[in-house]
């Protein structure tokens, strides 16, 4: 029983992780009704960033981190402007094909400037365990659960509290009657290609202390993203956290109790993706979509 | 049915064409002519996702899985079951062709975007559950064969012989498509991508059509991953990645949706372009040094390919073809104009 415990404790932690990229692919799935391929390779390129900040600039973690959800944010900014903006109301293969496109030159420039040797990331929390009822808790895993929680809060309070936010709920739902109540639309949809940038870089500079830092280290995480977010229902920001630590629990008990089950791990996010989508399309907390013809 | 009038350049391009195509490993040294070779391989996979892709407007993230699949029907069978290698090609585009039917049934009620996420899982997934289950697909190790030799006493180097039987496959396999893309089926493929709605007005069912334009494009994939098995001689979980799939949806946006031609050109960019920007890579122009993976031009060409030639390099060509059809009436004009007015 405590070794089942310890592995959902763990799961909920990399679960987390999942919850955040998957809550930035949901931010602009909200806005354009896009799943954007590249989110993970964004996110690798924003943590290599936070990486050469600390090693060679010999910034504090923090510090780093902090730069790095800025220089995200302006990233994410400037490609909706310059790269999506042209393809605003083309067909979705097109759009897909776009992000695809960002998605190997996003890889290829982080290769190109950082090469393809593994790297040791140190990120901001020590990893020792601490004893908690019985249980080995890594602070790690601690540390990853307060910082999505604290961004969880914020975003929240973001959509909730601010006129930005607002404007931007307004026009991913409404976007004519925005434009005629003055709410610049474009520039909203740039906002969210801004804030899922900082959002994605959050999680890669939370999972690069866990496994090693390298240009392809977010593939598998964006299929676990993916099958979180179609867990939770793509459009939910609610559900994408939930679907996110429930696909992190799934994946580490399917790692332990699985004979070979790390090797399995993708195949269950896929098959995840593949059941939701045929049984429960709209997901756990997403509304039933109406299409009109 | 009548037949379109054949222009003399047409003709020309063909001759050349041909020629170029069965004198290439004369010319060529061993390296280049198993280039070519893939070079073949990779239309026919292009061929097989461009009918999916571009004829019915379905995107597939995945076809570099199916590529696995027959890759591993044929290694299997040769290494355990001591087949002869050429009977696994149609048993390998059958095994895969199947699975791409089984695969199309759920991505029925997936379009678009969730389509591309079920398929692009499906990439990612497969190298693991193939480096898995190792005692069919000898895991990471993966599978080795004996090298093929040209039959019958043919005077044809190794490569030479896999070159001419690769372009040969190539050459049905495109003929074919060239048939289901101007059949009923062609239509039907077109209309659907055009309009789902329209297409069921017009009597065309989404169920089956979708489900076929899977297998086909599995069936070609099957192929091709059957004889880059063959070509390589062997066959291990990686070589089948993301990446592969990714570059298969390179080749053909760059080679051009929609465009039986744009496969060739496809092929022949996915093959050669890594070649060369491995050799130019340490090259340095003053600071800037150029990359050993053409990744960055890939992806920007894709962006840009969307943007100003949704045909692909394919439709430019072919737009340059009726300018010049264009040009020629043009200027003939005015000329039977003058001596008219005299």
């Amino acid at each position: 029983m405590t070794a089942f415990l310890q592995q959902v404790v763990s799961g909920i932690a990399t679960g987390c992780i999942y919850a955040s990229l998957a809550l930035a692919l949901v931010l602009i799935y909200r806005a354009m009704d896009l799943a954007n391929f590249a989110q993970g390779e964004m996110a690798t390129f924003s943590t290599f960033m936070s990486y050469s900040l600390i090693e060679y600039a010999h910034l504090d973690f923090w510090t780093a981190f902090a730069i790095t959800i800025a220089l995200s944010f302006v990233l994410g900014v400037a490609i909706e402007r310059v790269v999506v903006r042209p393809f605003e109301g083309k067909p979705v293969l097109t759009l897909l094909i776009v992000t695809l496109g960002l998605f190997t030159m996003f890889n290829g420039i982080t290769g190109q400037i950082w090469g393809y040797v593994f790297k040791t990331y140190r990120g901001g929390f020590p990893s020792e365990p601490v004893v908690f009822g019985g249980l080995y808790i890594n602070k790690q895993d601690i540390g990853v659960l307060g910082v999505v929680l604290v961004m969880l809060l914020l975003l929240y309070l973001f959509f909730s509290r601010t006129k930005a936010g607002l404007a931007m709920r307004a026009a991913s739902l409404y976007p004519d009657s925005s434009k005629l109540l003055g709410v610049r639309v474009g520039w909203m949809l740039a906002l969210g290609w801004g804030l899922a940038a900082s959002v994605g870089a959050v999680s890669g500079m939370l999972v690069a202390p866990i496994i090693f830092l390298d240009p392809n280290m977010m593939q598998s995480i964006l299929l676990f993203a993916f099958a979180a977010a179609v867990l939770g229902g793509i459009e939910s920001p609610l559900g994408a956290v939930v679907g996110g630590i429930t696909i992190g629990v799934l994946m580490a008990l399917v790692g332990t109790y699985i004979p070979g089950g790390q090797d399995l791990r993708l195949a269950f996010g896929l098959i995840v993706i593949v059941v939701v989508l045929l049984v429960r399309p709209s997901g756990l907390f997403g509304r039933a979509s109406v299409r009109r013809v | 049915m009548k037949l379109p009038r054949i222009r003399p350049e047409l003709l020309v391009f063909a001759v050349v064409g041909i020629v170029v195509v069965i004198g290439v490993p004369t010319v060529t040294n061993q390296f280049y002519t198993f280039m070519f070779a893939k070079v073949a391989i990779f239309v026919c996979a292009l061929l097989g996702l461009n009918l999916l892709t571009g004829f019915s407007g379905q995107i597939s993230l995945g076809n570099g899985a199916f590529m696995a699949v027959g890759g591993y029907t044929t290694a299997i069978l040769v290494h355990t079951m001591g087949v002869p290698y050429w009977v696994t090609i149609p048993l390998a585009a059958i095994v895969a062709g199947v699975a791409g039917l089984l695969i199309g049934i759920p991505a029925l009620r997936l379009s678009g975007v969730y389509l591309a996420l079920a398929t692009f899982a499906l990439a990612l997934a497969l190298p693991p559950i193939l480096n898995h289950f190792d005692t069919f697909t000898g895991g990471h190790q993966g599978i080795v064969m004996p090298p093929v030799s040209a039959p019958f006493g043919l005077d044809l180097s190794q490569e030479q012989w896999l070159y001419y039987m690769c372009t040969g496959i190539a050459g049905l396999l495109f003929a074919f498509a060239w048939g289901v893309v101007r059949s009923r089926t062609g239509r039907a493929f077109m209309a659907i991508r055009d309009s789902e709605t329209a297409a069921t007005a017009s009597g065309v069912s989404l169920a089956f059509y979708k489900t076929l334009a899977f297998g086909l494009s599995a069936s070609y994939a099957g192929v091709a991953g059957s004889l880059l098995a063959i070509a390589t001689s062997f066959i291990n979980p990686d070589s089948f990645g993301l990446g592969l799939s990714l570059s298969l949806l390179v080749g053909v946006v760059i080679g051009g949706l929609g465009i039986n031609f744009g496969a060739v050109l496809g092929a022949l960019l996915v093959v050669w372009l890594p070649h060369f920007a491995e050799k130019a890579s340490g090259v340095q122009i003053g600071s800037l040094s150029f990359a050993g993976k053409p990744d960055i031009l890939f992806g920007a060409a894709l962006i840009l390919i969307m943007l100003f030639a949704p045909n692909g390099a394919a439709g430019l060509m072919l737009r340059g073809w009726r300018w010049y059809l264009a040009k020629r009436t043009v200027t003939r004009l005015p000329l039977s104009g003058a001596s008219a007015a005299k």
